[in-house]
């Protein structure tokens, strides 16, 4: 994604004023940049006040000892929360689980969500109630949809039958949510049918701008269906392709709300992911300071993940 | 030219933004003098926990509207919180240093946030504190911080007729069952296979705070105990000895051996009226439910060593440190002690009252009464969760450890773990001034 | 595979002896896949109405087998009763609307004009303030929560009251603390400056040709043509907006001011009241589905723009 180069937009509203003259371009380009400021002006400080300090904070915070409640005022203490972090077991764990999440995630909801979109791109009667229905679960709360899927996770519940009957029972169903290794695919399934339509939606967009004749004139070049997906569809998708990835990507990494519902990190710390640690920590024990370590390391971990993202799908040439 | 009228959604734009300006100034509390809990003009604010709890939200709006009566220059001004959110809006608006004049405190929060400077010693008569329930009592370091109109009780629920195809008696308060007669009792049951589940410990509530109220008891009977309570200063020894590891493996052995689910429905009382259990461990908030099962009788836990143990403590009142008009607080403390309305709390509620005045009050709390149970039961075997502000820390390093042994780690592990763990913040936090 | 060849059919015109060659059977089959991923999709928020309807325990009997999803046993609507009792749904929803409203709309002003500059016009420091403002889409909230909390409670507001100009500190229990947090959102300055992208330029010069400043080109030129982005920009901040739990708990403590999902932990006291819980949150998913309906034309159209450009 080409966002942090310049756009050859700017340009042209300068090269079809060939009147004008130096000085009046410069008094130009000066207002332009005021009023360039001016307009982002909200925008940005808004983000400084309300996301650029409080992070600001809580970076800092990593090298003291704030806890949440005490009488005493916090003091810093260096790096010594990083050495407590790294050492830490329940940690590592939980990094692991959350990259676990992500890369089993990531592929299947995007590819999922590119079956769906090419269901739903279909001149066919009742497309726009497909869509819709594919869609509800994204407009559900995670907190009534994390409710939902426990009672259905019962060893005795909706999930088991429904397996018992329509595999005959030849398939038995578990425990889910209390098995060591089911427990984070039974998340991970969760997670993938509550999102799975909007990213639905983002691919449909993208199979919406391909030009038709592409396809017309493969067809006249005797193309089969999945030459023509091979060589049309998917190479045009190439732009949605890496916004989906990014945007999943930064989610999967950011797993907590269902865990925090349905199994709190259990069990064993199986499903335990980093957000989620940095939540216990800083609420539940009150320690704030070691809370905002995690976050930290969160963050770097994340962007990391992501410029490595961007660059691996940059724009060749 | 390709102009067009601005369009209405921009136009809704600016004055959406007007309306924020605007709406922001309204929205929020007239800016009051000094720290917090008063506004000008005397009046008391008043946090509760039980906002969405119709029938106690009552009960306290009524010794209020009471007061208020009464006392025409001080008004008391009630506000109501979620139970679940409540201690997090308590703890962002000490943080703001906004806490109200009264508000009560889930009993084992009260040294933290005594120690961290949010509340008072309450300066109460003798004879008024005597009175009272020592469960209902929150004290540190020899103040007395807060004090509760009831309190609750765990108990065990159960049908006669599984108790008959197990063999079991009903279990008093002056004959408990014994852990072997417990023990014999469940696998006579589940060779029965009269039940899917035998003795539902309701594992499937996730809140940390129902796994150490519900089951640091047990742990107790086996004679271990979060925290050693003669220094304050270790776990080490109680929550990882040999008594704590026995009990842990009991606890482990209960799911190993199908008695109970690792993870219960989110409601385990209502599988119990349903038929799906013959026994579950729940507590006197439903004593009335109860009542739907048509032979259903209500027990002690077994005396796994040191003699039954349930929890004790329950939502107790304090005044803040911030509070302005401390003496119209306290004395807003001692109209609502009053015996008429703590066996109001007893009637309505269910919940044990605070005091035998207030029991000879209230129906069915008598010496003789249908709900005598859970509070002789709560007088004779009640153990409070430890009164120290590492409670929080204790709390959740527990319910996790509980946890992990329900999901079937290595017991000793878990505890020593747990047991290190807390030592390390209490080491960090100076003990917490112990 | 089916899907593709229906996917064609939009972009060009199909001959027509081409379709009547496609087999019926295939078509019903395209159907049928189609349908079993709407039972896929929506049995849980059956299941959610369904048991809205009937009493906590019988939820729960009901919970092994189909009766589930079905109005079967002693239906009423006892716990919608019963959720209005319990908890102020009414102002809650309120609250919701209200606050979520003028997130969505001050946030389009805000973020369009930012996605404008950033996309049309050229300023010092422009390629940084980008680059900064795609690095927030890398932190989730949940992390910077507490010291925001910390924060907010220090930064000043003014109020005028009783004919005086007040001044405070501290913004908690307040309708603007659920609000200017959230105004200024990457997501969506990155959809409006990949749509304005797409808006020819030739359009600004044949305005500036006429006068117009850089503002008025925003305004009554390229906004009125972005129609489809503010869709999406719309129902894109709508849901988070609507969908927010962690941040109201923390910072509103007075009940008239709280938002719908905070009510969910009303019912969640010792005994859990969970038709209510069911009953309520049928309750507020509905204004979202009509949003998400009601937008759902402009919505498709415009994400086209958003994933593709740039």
């Amino acid at each position: 994604m080409a966002v942090t180069q310049e756009t050859p937009a700017t340009s042209g509203p300068r090269a079809a004023t060939p009147a004008a003259s130096g000085s009046t371009r410069r008094i130009r380009r000066r207002g332009e940049g005021l009023m360039g400021a001016a307009m982002v002006g909200p925008a940005v400080l808004l983000l400084i006040v309300f996301f650029f300090v409080p992070v600001a904070l809580c970076f800092a915070l990593a090298f003291t000892n704030a806890r949440l409640i005490s009488p005493e005022p916090a003091k810093i203490i260096g790096f010594e929360n990083f050495s407590r972090l790294f050492g830490d077991p329940v940690f590592w764990k939980a990094l692991r689980n959350t990259f676990y999440f992500a890369v089993v995630v990531v592929p299947l909801q995007s590819g999922f969500a590119l079956l769906l979109a090419l269901l739903v791109n279909a001149r066919i009667r009742g497309v726009n109630f497909f869509r819709t229905m594919y869609f509800v679960p994204v407009v559900t709360s995670i907190v009534v949809v994390s409710i939902l899927w426990k009672f259905m996770y019962q060893p005795d519940g909706l999930i088991n039958h429904m397996l018992g009957a329509l595999t005959f029972n030849v398939v038995q169903g578990t425990d889910w949510l209390n098995n060591l290794t089911a427990a984070m695919p039974a998340i991970m399934f969760m997670s993938i049918w509550q999102a799975v339509g909007f990213h639905m939606v983002i691919w449909l967009s993208g199979l919406q701008t391909i030009p038709g004749e592409l396809y017309e004139a493969a067809e006249l070049d005797g193309a089969g269906k999945w030459q023509q997906f091979r060589y049309i569809t998917w190479p045009g998708l190439k732009a949605t392709r890496t916004f989906i990835l990014v945007t999943i990507t930064i989610a999967a990494l950011s797993l907590f709300a269902q865990i925090n519902v349905m199994t709190q990190g259990g069990p064993l710390d199986r499903t335990s992911t980093v957000v989620f640690q940095a939540v216990r920590v800083g609420y539940g024990q009150q320690e704030t300071a070691y809370a905002s370590t995690i976050s930290l390391v969160f963050f770097v971990l994340v962007l990391a993940v992501s410029l490595v993202q961007r660059y691996l799908t940059r724009e060749k040439g | 030219m390709r102009w067009h009228r601005p369009r209405p959604l921009a136009s809704a734009s600016v004055v959406a933004l007007a309306a924020v300006l605007v709406l922001a100034g309204c929205g929020g509390k007239a800016p009051s003098s000094g720290g917090g809990g008063t506004s000008s003009g005397g009046e008391l604010t008043l946090w509760t926990h039980n906002a969405g709890n119709k029938v106690e939200l009552s009960l306290v709006q009524h010794i209020v509207d009471d007061y208020n009566a009464t006392n025409p220059k001080a008004k008391v001004k009630l506000q109501a919180f979620p139970q679940a959110a409540y201690n997090d809006a308590v703890t962002a608006a000490a943080t703001a240093k906004k806490l109200p004049c009264i508000l009560d405190i889930d009993a084992p929060i009260v040294p933290n946030w005594a120690w961290a400077g949010y509340l008072v010693p309450l300066d109460l008569p003798q004879d008024l504190v005597g009175k009272q329930l020592p469960s209902t009592l929150g004290k540190w370091k020899d103040n007395l911080y807060s004090i509760g109109y009831y309190d609750a009780a765990l108990a065990l629920f159960a049908r006669k007729s599984a108790l008959d195809a197990a063999g079991l008696p009903v279990a008093t308060i002056d004959k408990p069952w014994t852990a072997q007669q417990f023990d014999q009792g469940l696998a006579k049951l589940k060779a029965s296979g009269k039940y899917p589940i035998l003795f539902d410990l309701g594992t499937g509530d996730p809140t940390p705070e129902w796994w150490t109220y519900g089951y640091s008891p047990f742990l107790q009977s086996f004679g271990g105990d979060l925290i050693d309570r003669n220094s304050y200063t270790t776990a080490s020894g109680v929550l990882n000895g040999d008594k704590a590891l026995a009990w842990a493996n009991w606890f482990q052995g209960l799911i190993k051996s199908k008695y109970t689910p690792a993870k219960s429905s989110s409601d385990a009382f209502a599988d119990f009226v349903n038929g799906k259990s013959a026994m579950v461990w729940s507590g006197v908030w439903n004593a009335t439910t109860i009542d739907k099962v048509k032979d259903g009788v209500v027990m002690p836990p077994p005396d796994f060593g040191t003699g039954p143990k349930i929890g004790g403590g329950s939502w107790q009142w304090g005044i803040s440190s911030g509070c302005t008009n401390k003496s119209g607080a306290l004395d807003y403390l001692k109209f609502s002690l009053q015996a008429k309305y703590l066996a109001q709390f007893a009637n309505k509620l269910g919940l044990i009252p605070a005091t035998d005045e207030a029991a000879a009050q209230a129906e069915g709390w008598g010496p003789n009464g249908a709900r005598r149970f859970y509070l002789d039961e709560s007088k004779k075997f009640a153990v409070i969760r430890p009164p120290t502000p590492g409670y929080p820390y204790i709390t959740t390093t527990f319910a996790k450890a509980a946890q992990d042994i329900v999901a079937g780690g290595d017991p000793k592990k878990i505890l020593d773990q747990a047991a290190s763990n807390i030592d390390q913040n209490l080491k960090s936090n100076d003990n917490y001034g112990a | 595979m089916t899907t593709l060849d229906q996917a064609q059919a939009p972009s060009r015109a199909a001959p027509a002896a081409e379709k009547t060659r496609r087999p019926g059977l295939r078509r019903a089959g395209g159907y049928l896949v189609r349908f079993l991923l709407v039972v896929f999709f929506a049995f849980p928020l059956v299941f959610m109405f369904m048991s809205s309807l009937k009493p906590d325990e019988q939820i729960f009997a009901d919970l092994s087998s189909i009766k589930a999803f079905l109005p079967v046993g002693d239906i009423s609507l006892a716990n919608y009763t019963g959720v209005f009792d319990t908890v102020p749904a009414g102002r809650f929803l309120l609250n919701s609307i209200v606050i979520t409203t003028l997130i969505v709309l001050v946030g389009l002003l805000v973020n369009s004009m930012a996605a404008f500059a950033l996309s049309r016009m050229r300023w010092r420091g422009k390629s940084v303030v980008l680059a900064a403002i795609i690095a927030t889409l890398v932190v989730p909230f949940e992390t910077f929560a507490l010291p925001l909390l910390w924060w907010v409670n220090k930064l000043p507001w003014f109020l005028f009251q009783g004919g005086q100009l007040y001044y405070t500190t501290g913004w908690l229990d307040t309708y603007r603390v659920q609000i200017f947090p959230f105004l200024a959102n990457a997501f969506s300055i990155y959809l409006f400056y990949s749509y304005f992208q797409s808006i020819p330029t030739t359009l600004d010069e044949a305005a500036r040709v006429d006068g117009a400043g850089w503002f008025r080109i925003y305004r009554s030129v390229v906004m009125p043509l972005a129609g489809p982005a503010i869709a999406t920009v719309a129902i894109l901040t709508f849901l988070p907006a609507w969908n927010s739990y962690l941040w109201p708990l923390m910072v509103v403590q007075s009940e008239n001011l709280r938002p719908v999902m905070v009510g969910i932990s009303y019912f969640q006291q010792l005994k859990v009241l969970w038709g209510q819980i069911m009953a309520y949150s049928t309750l507020i998913t509905i204004p979202v589905l009509v949003m998400f309906l009601a937008l759902q034309r402009q919505f498709i159209r415009s994400i086209a723009s958003a994933g593709v450009k740039g």
